[in-house]
């Protein structure tokens, strides 16, 4: 009974942080976009802007829930709801601290990127039901990008399993005790964190929504709740990818003793999340062929060769 | 091989500068100062000339300087400025009414270049926000003001030659007095 309450607090609490995080991260990243830019971002709603969140959701929320008389209706609803049950259901399995975390699986780190993989209907599902020239033009680039995106961030993970021998993130994490896996698999880093951004599909990796060629690529139909599900999926994907990069690579809740494990947890994702908008604030998108060529000429023999070392490293 | 191996490396350390750059370049702004004028806190610097709300100015006596040549409407891009001529007993010219549709102007200022008189001038005010747009039709009374605008000294009958009861052709201050033609026959 006891611990039954616990884990119901544990996974109330947690998926409450994560998506007020996810809503809170649409304000922190304009209001950083802003400062790197030279302005200030919206500053007016509370303290700094930060009740600019409720603004936006109040306003989503009074907006008619408008479903194109072309569209495929069911289809078209289902999709922004998968887009966010997957991030949503990924972020189960990631470990915080020791205690807190949703779900102790021991192929947690298969469970993430089964979850992620799935992540590409929701995309092709909307840009397919939204019967829209722009829509299917990005629904076809997000489901080409996410697919051999999907293949080198596995093989990019592998080195990691390999040095931990677990696919638990509980027994990944305890790995790095005595050194973190940035370290010896700082290929293996890299390469994560450009596919998690291209999974997550920001900028520079966000063919599939380019607004200036697509206009909102495959979510320009949508408009009001369903279209803030797609937009708090990416987000919460963002906050996913930053959390999933803390566990495998930064030690998850390791850290000196004088603060506790969940401090050092969130210090290193709120890092890694702010460098993800620091490159979506500063570098461009790259063509669409440019992007193929770079994945599956650069990245997945990359991530072989890192794959390669590391085994033979092992065995030595 | 060996040239190629390194053209390649010179490649991905180019890419890899290139774009680290780029990061440090946009993170090294988080402490520059935003360029950002908080408008209706802070009004923003207007220049000297800046076009904003028409008005419509007197000469330096408090008389209307506007004399109804139609100028500045034949000017006008967007045909916004209406008005119609009228004559008082001393026989000076001015409007019987002044119309200018501000939801029309486009705040150009050839109106202020094309008139004689200086008696049409834009001013620094932008800030004609309006829940209907009949009340962007703005009339006579809505554009007369009471001084002289830019130009406080200038006046145009003084100036021009034009007789008007109480003061014959010449009497201006800076007029010479007509010359009689007649005069210089042989
Ligand atoms: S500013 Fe230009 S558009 Fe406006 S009334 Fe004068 S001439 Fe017409
Ligand atoms: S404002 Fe100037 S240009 Fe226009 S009618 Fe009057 S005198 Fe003529």
């Amino acid at each position: 009974m006891h611990t039954a309450l616990i884990q119901l607090i544990n996974v109330v609490a947690i998926l409450l942080f994560v998506v007020f995080g996810a809503a809170l991260l649409t304000w922190v990243e304009r209001r950083l976009l802003g400062i790197w830019q030279d302005r200030y971002g919206p500053n007016r709603v509370g303290p700094l802007g930060s009740l600019q969140i409720v603004a936006d959701m109040i306003k989503l929320l009074m907006k008619q829930d408008w479903v194109p008389p072309f569209a495929d209706r069911l289809v078209f609803i289902v999709a922004p709801a998968i887009a966010m049950f997957v991030v949503v259901a990924a972020f189960a399995v990631i470990p915080m601290a020791p205690g807190i975390g949703v779900i102790d699986l021991n192929i947690g780190l298969l469970f993430f990127l089964a979850m992620t993989s799935l992540g590409v209907y929701a995309v092709m599902f909307g840009a397919y039901a939204s019967d829209n020239k722009y829509a299917l033009l990005g629904g076809l680039r997000a489901a080409a990008q996410m697919v051999s995106y999907e293949v080198f961030m596995g093989l990019s993970l592998m080195g990691v399993v390999m040095l931990a021998g677990s696919f638990n993130l509980r027994e990944l994490v305890l790995a790095q005790a005595d050194g973190w896996f940035i370290v010896p698999q700082f290929v293996g880093f890299m390469i994560f964190f450009v596919a998690g951004i291209a999974e997550s599909h920001r900028t520079p990796f966000d063919l599939p929504e380019a607004e200036h060629e697509l206009t909102a690529g495959f979510h320009t139909e949508y408009s009001g709740m369903k279209f803030a599900m797609f937009f708090l999926g990416e987000y919460v994907s963002v906050l996913m990818t930053a959390a999933m990069i803390t566990v495998l690579f930064l030690g998850g809740w390791l850290g000196p003793a004088w603060l506790p494990p969940l401090f050092w947890f969130l210090l290193k994702t709120t890092l890694l999340v702010l460098s993800m908008i620091l490159i979506r604030g500063a570098l461009p998108r790259p063509r669409y062929d440019q992007l193929m060529a770079f994945g599956w000429k650069v990245m997945l023999p990359l991530a072989l060769i890192n794959l390669l070392a590391t085994g033979a490293l092992k065995l030595m | 091989m060996l040239q190629r191996v390194l053209h390649i490396s010179y490649l991905i350390w180019d890419y890899l500068y290139s774009n680290l750059l780029t990061l440090w370049t946009v993170a090294s702004h988080t402490f520059s100062k935003a360029d950002t004028v908080e408008y209706p806190d802070q009004m923003p610097y207007l220049a000297p000339r800046f076009r904003g709300r028409i008005v419509l100015t007197r000469d330096p006596s408090g008389e209307e300087r506007c004399v109804a040549c139609n100028l500045c409407a034949s000017a006008c891009p967007t045909d916004c400025i209406a008005l119609q001529k009228t004559e008082d007993e001393t026989g000076r010219w001015s409007a019987e009414y002044f119309r200018i549709n501000f939801s029309r102007c486009v705040f150009c200022g050839l109106c202020e270049e094309a008139c004689p008189t200086y008696a049409i001038q834009l001013t620094q005010d932008f800030e004609l926000a309006e829940y209907q747009r009949q009340n962007l039709v703005y009339e006579k009374h809505h554009l007369l003001i009471d001084g002289p605008g830019k130009h406080p000294d200038y006046s145009f009958y003084e100036l021009s030659g034009k007789a008007v009861s109480g003061r014959a052709k010449g009497a201006g201050k800076l007029e010479a007095p007509p010359v009689d033609v007649k005069s210089l026959l042989p």
